[in-house]
């Protein structure tokens, strides 16, 4: 785990000698010849403390929860030695010693407990020196199975919502095409990776609104078609609707009914919609007139898509509206420069969209502001492709070969920080689910 | 049947005996399809001693012994020959066919045809024009650089490229059909401009009417 670490040789040394003579009163006096030694910045990240919880699977809960908070990027994981923090913790009630937190850089305190149906989890606030959450959390299933740590994400969601206000994206997972050329799925901590399909080739997958399905482009000896699997009876069909050649990058709109997928012939590649569960052909909304149209991302609202064409030339990320109007070049065109410009993702908040950029001979993940255009470049080592937002929208999944084979890496839009999810060479195209429901 | 009292002793045969058995063993000859591998000839010193009956049978026989092998070589040699053909035509339709699914090959990022792509594809029309039947399946390919998904539809560009220069040189358009594998199915694995050059391309595979048509 890469946690903003306080130097825990340091606060142990110092807590073996505060522990005995504070014993977690209100007093706050340092014995003379200790001194805390913090030697980290806190900057603006709240730090958050995670108490352990005694119970079958409890070690598990508080490493999820430490994680979460961790990979959520928006709050500091305070660590101390196991001895330590339970000496900390009162025999009874709530009475902290909170001055002592505050002086660790910890602004709340998270006490999990065991319940009847799962865990209750207690959120105090060290700066107003009381109880200021409390909420129930059943845990689905057996320990460590995964739909058993699923739920132990949706508390982790739950505690930065109660934090910061707005929900963390822990309890989600991602889809991706592995080395293997099927589609796997994996937690959105790295965890419980899990092939899906058994075809010839498959890529491209594409989650539903409500992440109980997902579609993805699943090849033939004749071309490729689009499939469907459901995660509630485990069910894989081709879609009737798809065109017959080359049919892929299907997407998903937020009515969770529309699809929009690239089909090729001998005229060039266009983006067609059809209705799943619908046998009509599919209908075309782009006219390429020879040149490649592939890629699509509906915006948040369902009225536009981001895709990348080919008709001017060389790849560009361009949006238009869903009926296929009004098409227009999203990234600056530079005269005479063959930029090359692809994969675009419309982040759920509607304000970004992803996209890798071919600079100086390599690919890198860029955003491009919708309100002012301004672009941002996150990336600079290996290859660095395919992003794709998480519902968050402040941290996109993408493929990179920095450290040798193409791995998935996540990467926190905000502060630049990266963590590798998957560890078999080979993994590509992800896509990060919608939050996930029981 | 012959008793332990009884003397096994040989009589000369009566002339009119002999002329029977010889009469008998030429029409058995004349009866009885020979294999190709015949016995000794009988000896012609003792046709002369036989009466001129006896010879012309002999020699009827004779010449019914060489018509047998003089056709058991004729189809001999009319197998053989069928035999150089099929050899010498399958030898011209597996070099045709290797004609047929010569891969072709492109510049980076680019679907038009270079000058060598022209050259074997233009190599192929008259094969398929002998071939009519023949039905051909165009798979376009890409490096392993740039979007894969982008790149599915370039390899389908390449092989539409391929399929729209034979369609313009004669051949009817519902005999090939294209798809595209994009970077998914390399030739060569490699980070290098080798590598990358030679999976830059489409193959031609027959998917009817492929063996001796």
């Amino acid at each position: 785990m890469q946690l903003k670490q306080i130097s825990i040789a340091a606060i142990a040394s110092a807590m073996l000698v505060l522990a005995p003579v504070t014993a977690y009163s209100q007093n706050t006096t340092v014995p003379q010849g200790v001194r805390l030694g913090l030697n980290y910045t806190l900057g603006t990240k709240p730090g958050v403390l995670v108490l352990p919880l005694d119970s079958i699977g409890g070690d598990s809960v508080r490493a999820i929860l430490q994680r979460d908070i961790d990979y959520d990027d928006r709050a500091t994981i305070v660590t101390l030695d196991d001895s330590t923090v339970r000496g900390m913790i009162p025999k009874t009630g709530d009475a902290y010693n909170y001055p002592l937190f505050a002086k660790l850089g910890v602004v709340a305190i998270l006490r999990p407990e065991r319940s009847l149906t799962g865990i209750n989890i207690t959120m105090y606030d060290v700066a107003a020196k009381k109880r200021v959450q409390i909420g129930g959390f059943p845990l689905l299933d057996k320990v460590n199975s995964p739909a058993w740590r699923l739920s132990v994400h949706r508390a982790s969601d739950e505690v930065e919502r109660w934090i910061f206000g707005t929900s963390g994206a822990a309890a989600t997972r991602v889809l991706y095409s592995g080395g293997d050329k099927q589609i796997w799925v994996i937690d959105s901590d790295g965890e419980n990776a899990t092939k899906l399909t058994s075809v010839t080739l498959a890529m491209s997958p594409a989650w539903n609104p409500d992440g109980t399905r997902f579609v993805f482009c699943g090849f033939t000896p004749d071309g490729s078609q689009i499939a469907g699997y459901s995660f509630v009876t485990g069910d894989l069909h081709w879609l009737s609707g798809t065109a017959r050649g080359l049919n892929i990058t299907p997407a998903y709109a937020p009515d969770g009914r529309t699809i929009a997928y690239a089909s090729g012939r001998e005229g060039g590649t266009d983006i067609l919609v059809m209705q799943e569960g619908d046998a009509s052909p599919s209908r075309r909304i782009t006219v390429g007139k020879g040149s490649d149209n592939t890629s699509p991302s509906f915006s948040p609202d369902g009225r536009q898509i981001a895709f990348m064409s080919g008709r001017a030339g060389h790849p560009e990320v361009y949006t238009m509206d869903a009926d296929g109007t009004n098409p227009s070049l999203l990234t600056e065109f530079t005269y005479g420069e063959q930029a090359y410009r692809a994969s675009p993702d419309w982040a759920p908040d509607g304000r970004r969209i992803a996209y890798e950029s071919r600079i100086d001979g390599s690919f890198q993940i860029m955003t491009i502001d919708m309100r002012d255009r301004s672009t941002k470049q996150y990336t600079s080592d290996g290859q660095n492709e395919d992003p794709s937002w998480a519902p968050d929208s402040r941290h996109m999944v993408f493929s990179s070969t920095r450290t040798g084979p193409r791995q998935l890496w996540v990467l926190d839009a905000e502060s630049g920080r990266m963590r590798q999810l998957t560890h078999a060479p080979g993994a590509r195209l992800a896509a990060w689910s919608p939050i996930l429901k029981p | 049947m012959v008793t332990d009292s009884q003397t096994l002793t040989f009589e000369p045969m009566h002339p009119r005996h002999t002329i029977l058995a010889v009469v008998a063993l030429a029409l058995a000859a004349g009866c009885h399809k020979p294999p190709v591998a015949l016995g000794p000839a009988p000896m012609s010193g003792a046709a002369d001693s036989l009466n001129p009956a006896r010879a012309d049978s002999i020699a009827r026989a004779n010449a019914a012994r060489q018509a047998e092998l003089a056709r058991a070589q004729a189809e001999q040699d009319s197998l053989r020959a069928v035999r150089d053909r099929e050899q010498r035509e399958a030898a011209q339709n597996a070099d045709a066919m290797k004609v047929l699914a010569a891969t072709i090959y492109y510049d980076f990022d680019r679907a038009d045809l270079t000058e060598a792509a022209r050259s074997l594809l233009l190599a192929k029309v008259p094969v398929l024009q002998a071939k009519p039947n023949i039905r051909i399946r165009i798979t376009g390919h890409t490096d392993d650089r740039g979007a894969s998904e982008y790149n599915l539809a370039l390899g389908l560009r390449r092989a539409a490229e391929a399929k729209a220069f034979l369609v313009n040189n004669g051949i009817d358009a519902s005999r090939l059909t294209i798809t595209s594998m994009g970077a998914e199915q390399p030739a060569v694995q490699g980070d290098n401009e080798e590598a990358w050059s030679r999976n830059r391309r489409s193959e031609f595979e027959p998917i009817s009417g492929g063996a001796n048509q």
